[in-house]
Order: C-alpha cells, then sequence, then structure tokens
C-alpha cells in the first residue's frame, strides 16, 4: 500500500485491474484504491506476471503493506508495497544525510512455490539489469536526451544510476570511465552528449566516492563501523563542505518583543494545541524573507543557477546520535503558529523514525539552532544543493546599551539577545545579499508583527 | 472527457487543465459510496428527472444539478504536490478563498472533506488521482443551487448536516458566473499558477 500523502496511515484496495496470472507492463495501472475522498490508481513498480494477490477488494491495510506480487521477467519477485510515491528522491542519496529513512524498493522473494526460484543476479542483457535498476523518472529523463542509461555510470544503490547522475551526465557530460561493466553495448552510436574530459575529472575529483583516510588504531581505542545514517552524513558533510566557498556572517538579535509576544499567546497557543518555539518565529520570518532574496533560495547548477519556486524550510533535528533535516515544505503558506506546530510534528516524528521519504527533501534552505544546547553561535556547513544555512546560538540575557525613545539619552538595560550566523555559498550569494539578507532578519524579528 | 484529458496530461501532451461546468441534475457515486444513501427510488428520480452516475472519484454519495459551479483541475502533482491530503486541502482552501471574495468566512470540519459555513455544507470535495499523479474530479460549490435536489441522497453519507448554497447565505440571488473569477483567482494562488482561459 503505496504512500499517498503525509496523514494517510492506511487505504482500502477497493478494485482490481488485472487478475491473477495477467500479464502488466511497469507502470501500468494494477489497482485502485481509495481513502476517504480519494481514489487513486497505483501503478506496477516493474513489469510481470501478477503471481499473487494478497489484499482481497474491500480490505483496508496499513500504508506499507504488500498487496501483491509480480514475477519479474527476470525471475525476480517485486511486491507493489514497493510503488511507493516518490522512490526517485529517495534514491538521490545526494540530497541530505537523511536517507536512512527512505524506504528501499525492494522486497523480499515471496515464499510462492509457484514463482520460479528468484535469480538476482539472472544473465538478461547488460542493458536490462541498469534498466530495472533506475526509475522511471530517470528513464524518461534519458529517453528525452537520447542518452543509453549504460553508459551512465551510477552512483545509487547497486550501481543504479538516480537521478542526479544522469542530470550530471547531461549538464557535464560522461565523468570518470564507468565502473561499470557495460560499456561493450555500442551505445556510441546514439547521439549522446558530447564528452567534456576536463570538467568532467573536476567534476569527478569533488563528486568521487568520499575516502576517508586511516589512521592507526591504539591500544585499548574502541573501533566500531560506521552506521549508515553516519556513513551518508560523513560523505555529505565532506562533499558539501569541499564544494562550496563558505562565508559565515554574523548579526545579533534582541528576542525580548518575540519574547513578550510567546509569553502573552501561550495559553491562547496551548489551546490549539500548539507550542511556538522561538525557532518558529526564526522559520516564519525567513519564510517571508527568503521570498525576496532568491540567490539564497536556491543552488549552483554546473553553469546555471537555480532559484526555487517553493520555500522549502529543511530544519535540523538532533536525534542523539545522528542527525536528520526534516522539511517544512511551502513554509511560506503557514502562518505562525501552523509552523509552530509543523516543527514539533516533525520533530517528534524524526526522534520515532516516522518521517516519510517526502519529508526529508527538497529542502531550499536550512536553519540549524545549536543555540538549544547552550551554544553562543555556530558556523553550519551549507547542505548540498542550497546555498545557506542559518545558525541560531543561544538566546541570553545581556546587558546592552540602548536609547530611552522618550527622552533620547542612552540607556544600559537587560535584553534577550542571540547571535545569528549565515553561512552561504558565495558563488551565488554576494557579503552584500547575506549582510541585507540579516539586517531585515534582525529586523522583523524585532519588530514582529503581531499579526503574524 | 476527463479521462482523456488526463492521459494527455500523463503524456505531458498538455499543460495543467481547469474545467469549470454545470451539470444537468444527478446523483453520483463515488468509491466509498453506500447505496443506502440514496434515498430517492427510481421512480423518484425519474420523476424529478434525475440521473444517476458512477463518477469514479473518491468520497460517497452527492448531487450535482444547475446553479452549482464545479471544478475538475487535470493537475500534474508529481513535481510537487505528492500528497492527496495536501490536494484535498488545497481545493478547501480555493473554496475558502472564493468565499472571501463574498465576505463569507468559509471552513473546514475537522476529519471531514468539504467546506461549510457555519453548520452547513456549502461545497463538496471528490477527487482521483490517476496513475502518475495525475488528479481528475475535484469540487462542487452551492451557488444558486435548488437546495431540495440534496433531499434525494445523504450527501457524503453525513446524515445530521444540512446543506447551503452561496445565495442563500447571503440572502440574495448569485449566479454561477459570479463565481468564477473568485475562484480562477484563487486556484492561481493556491496552485501558484497563471490561469490562461481557453
Amino acid at each position: 500500500m503505496p504512500q499517498m500523502g503525509e496523514s494517510i496511515a492506511e487505504g482500502t484496495v477497493s478494485k482490481w485491474l488485472k487478475k491473477l496470472g495477467d500479464t502488466v507492463a511497469r507502470d501500468e495501472p494494477i489497482l485502485e484504491i481509495s481513502t476517504d475522498k480519494v481514489d487513486a490508481e497505483i501503478p506496477a513498480p516493474e513489469g510481470g506476471t501478477l503471481v499473487e494477490i494478497a489484499v482481497q477488494e474491500g480490505e483496508t491495510v496499513e500504508v506499507g503493506t504488500i498487496v501483491a506480487y509480480i514475477d519479474t521477467e527476470g525471475g525476480a519477485a517485486v511486491a507493489t508495497a514497493a510503488a511507493e510515491a516518490s522512490p526517485v528522491e529517495a534514491e538521490s542519496s545526494a540530497d541530505g544525510p537523511a536517507v536512512e529513512a527512505a524506504p528501499v524498493a525492494q522486497a523480499p522473494a515471496p515464499p510462492e512455490p509457484a514463482v520460479p526460484p528468484a535469480q538476482p543476479d539472472a544473465p538478461g542483457s547488460a542493458e536490462e539489469r541498469l534498466r530495472t535498476r533506475s526509475t522511471p523518472v530517470v528513464r524518461r529523463i534519458a529517453e528525452e536526451h537520447g542518452i543509453d542509461i549504460g553508459s551512465v555510470p551510477g552512483s545509487g544503490h547497486a550501481g543504479r544510476v538516480t537521478k542526479q547522475d544522469i542530470l550530471d551526465f547531461i549538464s557535464l557530460g560522461p565523468a570518470a570511465p564507468a565502473p561499470t561493466p557495460v560499456v561493450a553495448e555500442p551505445a556510441a552510436a546514439k547521439p549522446a552528449v558530447a564528452a567534456t574530459a576536463p570538467v568532467g575529472d573536476f567534476w569527478s575529483m569533488f563528486y568521487g566516492e568520499v575516502q576517508h583516510p586511516e589512521f592507526p588504531v591504539r591500544e585499548g581505542d574502541t573501533v566500531e563501523t560506521m552506521d549508515k545514517i553516519r556513513r551518508l552524513t560523513a560523505e555529505h558533510m565532506v562533499l558539501a563542505k569541499r564544494l562550496a566557498p563558505h562565508v559565515h556572517s554574523f548579526i545579533e538579535v534582541d528576542f525580548s518583543r518575540i519574547d513578550m509576544i510567546r509569553k502573552a499567546n501561550k495559553a491562547r497557543w496551548a489551546e490549539q494545541g500548539a507550542r511556538v518555539s522561538y525557532t518558529a518565529f526564526v522559520a516564519w520570518a525567513c519564510s517571508r524573507l527568503l521570498r525576496r532574496f532568491p540567490q539564497i533560495n536556491g543552488t549552483v547548477s554546473g553553469n546555471n543557477l537555480i532559484y526555487r519556486n517553493n520555500v522549502n524550510l529543511g530544519m535540523a533535528v538532533d536525534l542523539d546520535p545522528g542527525l536528520i533535516v526534516p522539511v517544512i515544505h511551502d513554509a511560506d503558506h503557514l502562518g505562525l503558529v501552523g509552523i509552530g506546530k509543523k516543527i514539533i510534528d516533525l520533530a517528534e516524528r524524526a526522534r520515532s523514525r516516522r518521517l516519510s521519504p517526502d519529508e526529508i527533501q527538497g529542502g531550499t534552505f536550512s536553519i540549524t539552532n545549536p543555540g538549544v544546547l547552550g551554544t553562543l553561535v555556530g558556523m553550519p556547513i551549507i547542505p548540498k544543493g542550497t546555498s545557506a544555512i542559518l545558525g541560531t546560538g543561544s538566546i541570553e540575557k545581556r546587558a546592552v546599551v540602548i536609547e530611552d525613545s522618550s527622552t533620547g539619552t542612552d540607556m544600559i538595560a537587560i535584553r534577550k539577545r542571540s547571535y545569528f550566523s549565515l553561512a552561504y555559498d558565495h558563488r551565488m550569494v554576494d557579503g552584500a545579499d547575506a549582510a541585507r539578507f540579516l539586517a531585515q532578519l534582525k529586523q522583523m524579528l524585532e519588530d514582529f508583527s503581531e499579526d503574524a | 472527457m476527463q479521462a482523456e484529458l488526463v492521459e494527455q496530461r500523463r503524456a505531458g501532451i498538455i499543460p495543467d487543465q481547469l474545467l469549470l461546468l454545470e451539470h444537468p441534475h444527478v446523483i453520483t457515486l463515488g468509491g466509498s459510496s453506500d447505496a443506502d444513501h440514496v434515498v430517492a427510488d427510481e421512480a423518484t428520480r425519474r420523476r424529478l428527472g434525475i440521473q444517476l452516475a458512477d463518477a469514479g472519484r473518491g468520497g460517497d454519495v452527492t448531487y450535482h444539478g444547475p446553479g452549482q459551479l464545479i471544478g475538475y483541475p487535470i493537475l500534474d502533482l508529481k513535481p510537487d504536490r505528492r500528497d492527496a491530503h495536501r490536494y484535498l486541502r488545497d481545493l478547501e482552501e480555493i473554496l475558502i478563498r472564493a468565499l472571501r471574495a463574498f465576505d463569507l468566512e468559509g471552513r473546514r470540519e475537522e476529519g471531514l472533506t468539504g467546506v461549510w459555513v457555519g453548520e452547513q455544507k456549502i461545497a463538496a470535495v471528490g477527487v482521483r488521482i490517476s496513475s502518475g499523479w495525475i488528479t481528475s474530479h475535484g469540487f462542487a460549490l452551492n451557488v444558486a443551487t435548488d437546495l431540495s435536489y440534496f433531499d434525494t441522497i445523504v450527501p457524503c453519507g453525513l446524515h445530521d448536516r444540512e446543506v447551503t448554497s452561496l445565495s442563500e447565505c447571503l440572502g440574495r440571488s448569485v449566479e454561477v458566473s459570479d463565481v468564477v473569477d473568485p475562484i480562477l483567482l484563487a486556484i492561481g494562488e493556491v496552485f501558484d499558477r497563471e490561469i490562461r482561459v481557453a
């Protein structure tokens, strides 16, 4: 039962469009499901023969339940539960360190005697193997550009060609020699993209597999293998830091007014079941401000600059151990209380590992809050595929010089303040842009409008 | 017609579409329909000139007829909105924004789909998502609907809810055509689309 939406936990099989033994093509609708007010067709994740229907019409099952088995031509069986709503992005591990939460679109062979023995390494042509190792989006892109997928080096799971791989291939031409033994295929006949070797070398240097140098172990040390989330985080951080020329700018923000607004509204928000943290105010202000700073809500891509159409805020969540960055999609469409609720919801579900793949992808700008643990201010790393990240420091009482608005005289007052750091990719964002962004953010937060 | 547009949208031959129309008197059944919710028997239906149709959308029984603005967006949700519930909420948002043009505050009902004014339902929402996240069906907003026709069904399986229309809420006659512009404006905003009228 595929995930049709973040708040949808189950679905009812309303109709089987295919019978047992029917041959189905990949992406051909095989069943219809219904949830309240929504009917949806579910396409086959792979082509093959429908060998088992596990959920009958009228039955309601949870998301993730296997509803049928398809015997693929190669002999391996794939459950339609893998007809995941977003298999493509889930594969592009370049998008964040948190890919761990993405479901792997593979299911074990069913204990179904009628099925020919599973042969994961069934001979089949090399092209066929690669084809089945790529997602529909990748194949579509390949078709549109007349590219033979077999000639694209795959960085995904088991050598799978990811969307990023093929986009890189298109924008930069073939990179390092393909590590797959597939070059024998006479792909040259296809109108492939012209090779641009120098850029390709540079690219592979940047994007090549990250090698962490080894160091001698001393007596009494403990050695443990990195788990997947740690390994992906490590790789992501090395690449992200290597790639973007980081610049950090700082500003100090006075939270006295926000503090007052929070105190005044706390009870009212609690009635709505919401808690609006300081971070929610910052996220709200950023979501509005980013519309005015497209270069801070975008990324460098090849020789292009991409300005994102949506404002999707990545909010770093400490898993202790580990880090995940759930995304508030279209944050600029949410109100302050909505953002407050969303932050709490995402953080809770991140900690209980219940985020859907869509919820950890597509970030266009990130916020990290080392201040929550008392850190004065941090210098964060810009996540790959974005151009900036905001770090917020601890909010603490400081003695500051302010001007008395009635008398015009200076005085020392106790105010709640915090240092903010903006890390930005200097290829895309100029220092003055960052300064303007920070100054306007400061002003928005210090003069926070009550009716937000 | 919708099925054809869905095919073309999936193939990428056409951009996102929006069909705005009025239906003749018809009772449609959704995917989770309960036959008991069609109250009028065949004879009554024939007398009132009401057809019965299986709609192939989500939701229960509903009535469509003159004076109701029907909106069927044929959208590709793949790029950025792969969430069926979010799509329902977006359609409600469009209706709520359009009602604001008439100084009417529509609202959602927790756990239900549709738009209410006070305790009365003014608009119904039911959608279909075809293979490849292509939408069809959509919403029905009662503008100048003869509400007595709703007595022939239990709308959306809700026994204790009454229906209303824009004209009834405002206490003056509003035409379906008066609502088209506010709806187009709201759709443009919510889906972030430029609207071209064909």
